[in-house]
């Protein structure tokens, strides 16, 4: 007998009593429940929410977020950011002639100490947001890697105001996410933090020290 | 039934350590503050009773379901991880576990592992089974880190260091780091751990993780964290293990959302953490980062058992979020390592039993004042109180007819208290004794002794009233008429 044939073996001798009825009735009917912040409010709870976790929030009209990145980098003056060159926004980064921007173009094997050492930020796009929590909610995958959001001290998000949710479950639900999980589905909240030391809260434990968002909002100008 | 490896303190041990604690201003200082901190954050989350009431209710839905359909879902689980990629093993003690884990690292060649916050890594003492075959197992969340430094266990299961004060961990990092001077401020000293930590998420072979939720609609593994260490080592080594208990299975990623608004709210008074990680698979054709092999071992442990009754399977509700002992007043003056069990406070106090026998712990049951806040603050329902008596109750009788015997059955028993008890059932039985007994107790309370067995060492001795309750109420009807 292996030991999952034991430990399922002895689960199943158990009579299991009563089964409660499955509980997704119970969880919508819940969220159903609880105040909705109108659509209209997400991006400004959004913003509100996340800046209270210590990220700094821009917003900019849709057609100048380029131009944002610029005034960030020379602000904090940032020589390198890792961008995935073949995402839209990469695409449209690598257009403006960005000084110093790096490609996350080959596998980390390659250039581990590079990522580690060698760069100041790194910019990503994200797949929405939630309002309630100031959530951003990351989605990486080949083009755009896992460690971009991770590794470097400096973090800049670009999110789309209109893919701003209330609430994690209605994320998890409206984009029906158990259909296709990526290898790592993120939902991130701020930098990197941790209160270990005599509950006292200090950033960048081992993740970005800075979160920067970029919040695009309005018409697109094309 | 295997034996357990676990190393654990036996009773009297537990008090001699638990009085040490009492006696230090400083420790008990440290608990309580921490403890007034994390209970005033939680109840900041929890404005509204009402509402609180009903997210539990849901909460423990949701987890008496998941346990109720265990079995199928752990089938499921391992099902959707194995067409994801990962590699699933099945261990029924800490020693099965080990072996596992030390086997994929032989695979490998290890050398170093990373480890994310793990508690049942603690569980089943890990860290010294790598030790012992030459693998450097090093913590990675700061808490965790600092304490493997000082060469300590946690004292907490969310907050590992909680009894260290800053000045403890200067001293500790300008001693044990090489090149780092003494400073108190907070930054400097998380700079220090991260500057060490990054070179090693670099150099290591294996990244070890816990898992706080396993869906297995869909074969993931959640991780709840705040540091981005989680994420470090389920990322950048070439093979990431998780390791949990079989309890931590959910069917759907829908019903992970109630528990995790519940877990960080409870725990350390967080609407939510930094970081909340779904892992679905290794390093997919194409990608550029993450392991390109990844394991998970589900551990039992003693689970099964609590499991095999209803009333006890209870326990496998919890999602540890470490809220029963924030609120415990024994917790708060005795701090973590009095326990000597890898889970200290009152959830500890009824876990632990099935993981390492009641031989080994049925003093912890006892070392309760059911004042029941545990109860109250549990994001599930777990009636811990409940659970302290039945275990206590266990641990001093023979398992009743038709229940399988728990592990160390009876193993609390004493023949003075069995004697006791079965004396004061004979006399409290039979009405024309007991009317003696009172006469006689009420008379001659001047014999009373004044020390008496372990009850006189810290509190005033007893000694029967000058007049019986019996006596008092008929003085006071014939006063009345």
């Amino acid at each position: 007998m292996s030991a999952r044939d034991n430990i399922l073996g002895k689960l199943r001798a158990v009579i299991p009593g009563q089964i409660p009825v499955a509980p997704d009735e119970a969880i919508s009917t819940h969220y159903a429940s609880l105040p909705r912040t109108a659509k209209a409010s997400l991006a400004q709870e959004f913003s509100e929410k996340i800046t209270a976790w210590h990220a700094e929030v821009h917003a900019v009209p849709r057609d100048q977020w380029v131009d944002k990145v610029k005034a960030v980098l020379a602000e904090k003056q940032i020589n390198t950011l890792l961008y995935a060159p073949a995402t839209a926004h990469g695409k449209a980064l690598t257009h403006a002639g960005i000084n110093g921007l790096l490609a996350y173009d080959q596998p980390i094997e390659g250039w581990k100490q590079e990522l580690f050492e060698g760069v100041d930020a790194a910019i990503t796009g994200t797949r929405g947001a939630i309002a309630e929590t100031g959530t951003m909610i990351v989605w990486p995958d080949a083009d755009e890697p896992r460690l971009m959001s991770l590794v470097p001290p400096i973090h800049i998000a670009l999110v789309d105001a209109d893919t701003i949710v209330p609430t994690l479950y209605d994320a998890i639900t409206g984009q029906n996410w158990s259909a296709g999980l990526p290898t790592n589905a993120l939902l991130i909240t701020g930098p990197s933090k941790t209160a270990d030391i005599q509950q006292t809260l200090a950033y960048g434990a081992h993740g970005p020290k800075e979160l920067i968002v970029i919040l695009l909002t309005g018409e697109a100008a094309q | 039934m295997t034996t357990q490896p676990l190393q654990f303190v036996p009773g009297s041990e537990f008090k001699r350590r638990a009085a040490k604690v009492v006696a230090d201003p400083f420790l008990k200082k440290s608990f309580r503050g921490a403890m007034d901190f994390l209970m005033a954050k939680r109840a900041a989350q929890f404005p509204d009773p009402e509402l609180l009431e009903r997210q539990r209710t849901l909460a423990e839905h949701i987890r008496r379901y998941s346990l109720a359909r265990m079995p199928q879902l752990l089938e499921q689980l391992e099902a959707n991880l194995v067409k994801n990629g990962v590699k699933v093993h099945w261990a029924e003690n800490s020693d099965e576990a080990n072996a596992i884990i030390l086997g994929i690292c032989r695979q490998h060649d290890a050398k170093l592992m990373v480890k994310g916050k793990s508690m049942v890594s603690e569980e089943v003492e890990l860290n010294h089974a790598m030790d012992a075959a030459g693998i450097d197992a090093l913590e990675s969340d700061m808490g965790e880190y600092i304490v493997q430094l000082a060469g300590e266990k946690p004292s907490h299961i969310i907050m590992p260091a909680i009894h260290k004060t800053k000045q403890d961990i200067a001293k500790l990092f300008a001693e044990k780091v090489p090149g780092v001077a003494y400073t108190e401020d907070v930054d400097a000293l998380i700079q220090v751990g991260r500057d060490v930590l990054r070179k090693k998420f670099m150099d290591a072979d294996i990244g070890l993780s816990g898992v706080n939720f396993a869906v297995a609609e869909t074969g993931s593994l959640c991780l709840v964290e705040n540091e981005g260490n989680g994420r470090m080592c389920t990322t950048v080594p070439d093979v990431h293990i998780a390791i949990t208990g079989i309890e931590k299975v959910v069917e759907k990623l829908e019903h992970v959302v109630p528990l995790y608004g519940l877990l960080t709210r409870s725990a350390t008074g967080q609407a939510i953490t930094t970081y909340f990680n779904v892992i679905t698979g290794p390093r997919r054709e194409g990608e550029k980062d993450g392991p390109r092999e990844m394991h998970l071992v589900l551990v039992d442990n003693g689970r099964s058992q609590a499991y095999a009754d209803e009333q006890l399977r209870q326990t496998l509700q919890c999602i540890r979020c470490g809220a029963c002992m924030n609120h415990c007043p024994v917790y708060t003056r005795i701090g973590g390592h009095a326990y000597g069990t890898t889970y200290p406070g009152p959830i500890g106090k009824i876990v632990s039993p099935h993981m390492m026998g009641l031989a080994a712990t049925h003093v912890l049951p006892g070392a309760s004042t059911l004042c029941g806040a545990c109860g109250e603050v549990c994001p599930v329902k777990i009636p811990i109180p409940d659970l302290l008596i039945r275990l206590r109750e266990e641990a001093t009788h023979d398992a009743k007819p038709g229940h399988a015997p728990l592990v160390g059955q009876g193993a609390g028993k004493t023949t003075f208290a069995s004697l006791a008890f079965k004396g004061f059932a004979f006399l409290y039985s039979r009405p024309a004794l007991y009317r003696t007994f009172v006469w006689a107790a009420t008379r001659f309370r001047f014999l009373t002794p004044g020390k008496q067995a372990g009850w006189t060492d810290s509190r005033t001795p007893l000694k029967p009233a000058a007049k019986s309750l019996r006596d008092l109420l008929a003085e006071r009807e014939n006063r009345g008429s």
